[in-house]
């Protein structure tokens, strides 16, 4: 197996509502492998378990090679495995630097260190600088994360991504409560970080789905239904009835 | 560590100093107006301000509500009651220590017992958060009181008159009450040197991140639970210190100081003082202890008899300063208005504008 992430037979019932039923994965280097599916497909239950903040009834996970499968969360993180979250996740009392400059931190060993200002240290400073310009974020550098904009809030949290030297992005709708050109914007921003890392990318929008994904996994039920290059998908008449849609299949969205 | 603007920051400092020379000079001004037992008073204010700046710490800095932090401070003063028990009659903890009252031994060694007790404690409670954490750290709080209580090699209920002081070399002498003034200061503003250099640390921020957003620091790849729990021991080392020297200063240590209203005491410290801030703990506790310590005579004076429901007139204040200080005590030195309540109502100003008090609730 050379994928970066190789998840085999996922397996999660929550009582008797089984939202992940035997689901297979890989993300390869340099690919976006696109999750879609239906509002309770188990989209967000598989992303929670390669994330490590849900345990799998039965299955396995590798990244790079090792089985993480039963690994902590920040664990994962520091092998790489960086994700953003459906719902915006940051540190609201922080300015946006910190947020990210934090990110940085959690690139070091371990942050034990009692005396040494960290809000003052340019070695974590300048690779946040660096992620805020990425997203376009850097004039905004001194202002709490509270005050951003839905939109740029998303942004903040692929900055921090970034600034982890993620091995893998995954990102839980980026896209979210963004406006047409916002998520536009999105887009070009997503295709540009491939060469930086791959990314398994849950997303509602199939605009910006078939525009980013080399491929993708549909999921139903907790299950997969079809898993292939975006024209493969378009054309899966399974796909086609159960979740896309005529119109979708037509080229709309 | 909040991020402060320069003019707050600079109005932060010049407060602090005022507030510290005041402070220097308190002896020798309550000396020359013949009035040695507020001197005797403040050192007793100094070391209830290290023990809620201690519980400052994991409470504003980490978000670890703890309503058991004062079981450390009984702890802290039990090693020094009991080493003292044991030096007076000759005779050895469990048959292997023998008693001591050496101050260079029994105030780190309070610190090192009340860490290493904080230590399993804490691990079984910040597996917990919210409610529940409350209820936890109450519940050993609890159990160590009980612990003690049924103790009756150390008078049990009564506790332990701690008639002799713990003796610390020259120029330290606890025996006169100037001197251990200036000791208990130097060590709160020791304390609070180092956490204002912790907060703003490496160390510190993953804590404060901890605070704002967990499930984020983790997947940041932070093991919160590690920087916490370190956080907890270090908090209880310290309440450890302020309990030896409490025990010191009131000649006294019984369970009492376990209590679960002491614990309660030191969260209204914190919360009237500022939640999260350097100086808040120390004016909470002032506040509080000298309410503590006059408004029952006062009230007396008013209408005979009252003065032992003085805490319903207690309740009223700190309802009072939570809603109309914002960020407590300490946020009156920043000149910030407002308080729980107007947070509520008002949104964050944006910087570089000022706050608009029309501005449409959110």
């Amino acid at each position: 197996m050379t994928a970066l992430l190789h998840a085999a037979g996922l397996t999660k019932r929550f009582g008797g509502l089984v939202a992940n039923d035997a689901v297979d994965l890989d993300v390869g280097e340099g690919e976006i492998h696109a999750v879609i599916g239906p509002n309770g497909a188990g989209k967000t239950t598989l992303l929670a378990q390669l994330s490590g903040e849900l345990s799998p009834d039965a299955g396995s996970i590798h990244f790079g090679g090792r089985e993480i499968t039963a690994w902590p969360v920040a664990a994962r993180a520091r092998l790489g495995l960086a994700r953003s979250f459906q719902i915006t996740t940051i540190l609201p009392s922080f300015t946006v630097r910190d947020n990210v400059a934090l990110a940085v931190q959690g690139r070091e060993r371990h942050s034990f260190k009692f005396w040494r200002n960290a809000a003052r240290d340019p070695a974590l400073n300048a690779p946040a600088a660096k992620a805020l310009d990425r997203v376009g974020l850097a004039a905004h550098a001194d202002r709490p994360a509270a005050a951003l904009a839905h939109g740029q809030k998303r942004r903040l949290e692929l900055a921090m991504a970034l600034a982890m030297r993620p091995k893998l992005l995954l990102l839980d709708e980026p896209m979210a409560g963004m406006g047409g050109e916002e998520s536009a914007e999105m887009v070009t921003l997503l295709a540009g970080l491939r060469s930086q890392a791959p990314i398994l990318l849950v997303e509602h929008d199939m605009d910006a789905v078939f525009a980013l994904a080399d491929r993708i996994t549909v999921l139903l039920h907790g299950r997969v239904i079809a898993s292939g290059p975006p024209a493969a998908i378009r054309a899966d008449t399974r796909v086609r009835e159960a979740y896309l849609g005529d119109d979708a299949a037509n080229g709309g969205a | 560590m909040d991020d402060a603007g320069a003019p707050t920051a600079r109005r932060r400092r010049v407060v602090h100093g005022v507030l510290l020379a005041l402070l220097l000079l308190l002896p020798p001004a309550a000396m020359a107006l013949g009035e040695p037992f507020y001197v005797s008073l403040a050192t007793r204010i100094l070391i209830m301000a290290l023990a809620a700046a201690s519980l400052n710490l994991i409470l504003g800095f980490g978000g670890m509500v703890s309503f058991g932090h004062a079981a450390f401070v009984g702890i802290g003063g039990y090693v020094v009651g009991i080493a003292f028990v044991h030096a007076g009659d000759g005779s050895a903890f469990l048959g292997l220590l023998p008693g001591t009252t050496n101050g260079l031994v029994l105030l780190p060694l309070a610190m090192l017992v009340a860490g290493l007790i904080a230590l399993p404690i804490g691990a079984v409670c910040l597996r917990t958060t919210g409610i529940s954490f409350i209820m936890i750290t109450l519940a050993f709080a609890q159990m160590l009181f009980y612990l003690l209580v049924s103790l009756r090699r150390y008078n049990g209920q009564d506790g332990i008159a701690v008639w002799q002081r713990s003796s610390l070399p020259w120029p330290i002498d606890l025996n006169d009450r100037v001197s251990f003034y200036y000791l208990a200061l130097a060590v709160l503003v020791a304390f609070l040197a180092l956490t204002h250099r912790l907060v703003g640390s490496r160390f510190g921020r993953v804590l404060r991140a901890a605070k704002d957003n967990e499930r984020r620091a983790r997947a940041l790849g932070f093991h919160t639970y590690r920087y916490k729990l370190v956080a907890f021991v270090l908090a209880g080392a310290v309440a450890g210190l302020a309990g030896a020297l409490f025990a010191n200063a009131t000649g006294f240590v019984g369970p009492s100081y376990l209590r679960w209203d002491r614990s309660g005491d030191l969260i209204v410290m914190v919360v009237i003082g500022g939640i999260g801030t350097l100086a808040g703990p120390a004016l909470g506790a002032t506040l509080l202890m000298l309410l503590e310590e006059f408004m029952p005579e006062a009230l007396d004076g008013l209408v005979p008899g009252l003065g032992e429901h003085w805490k319903i007139f207690l309740g009223p204040i700190l309802i009072l300063i939570v809603l109309y200080a914002r960020r407590g005590l300490a946020g009156l030195i920043d000149g910030v208005p407002g308080g729980a309540l107007w947070r509520h109502l008002r949104p964050e100003p944006e910087p570089g504008k000022p706050p608009r008090r029309w501005r449409k609730r959110r």
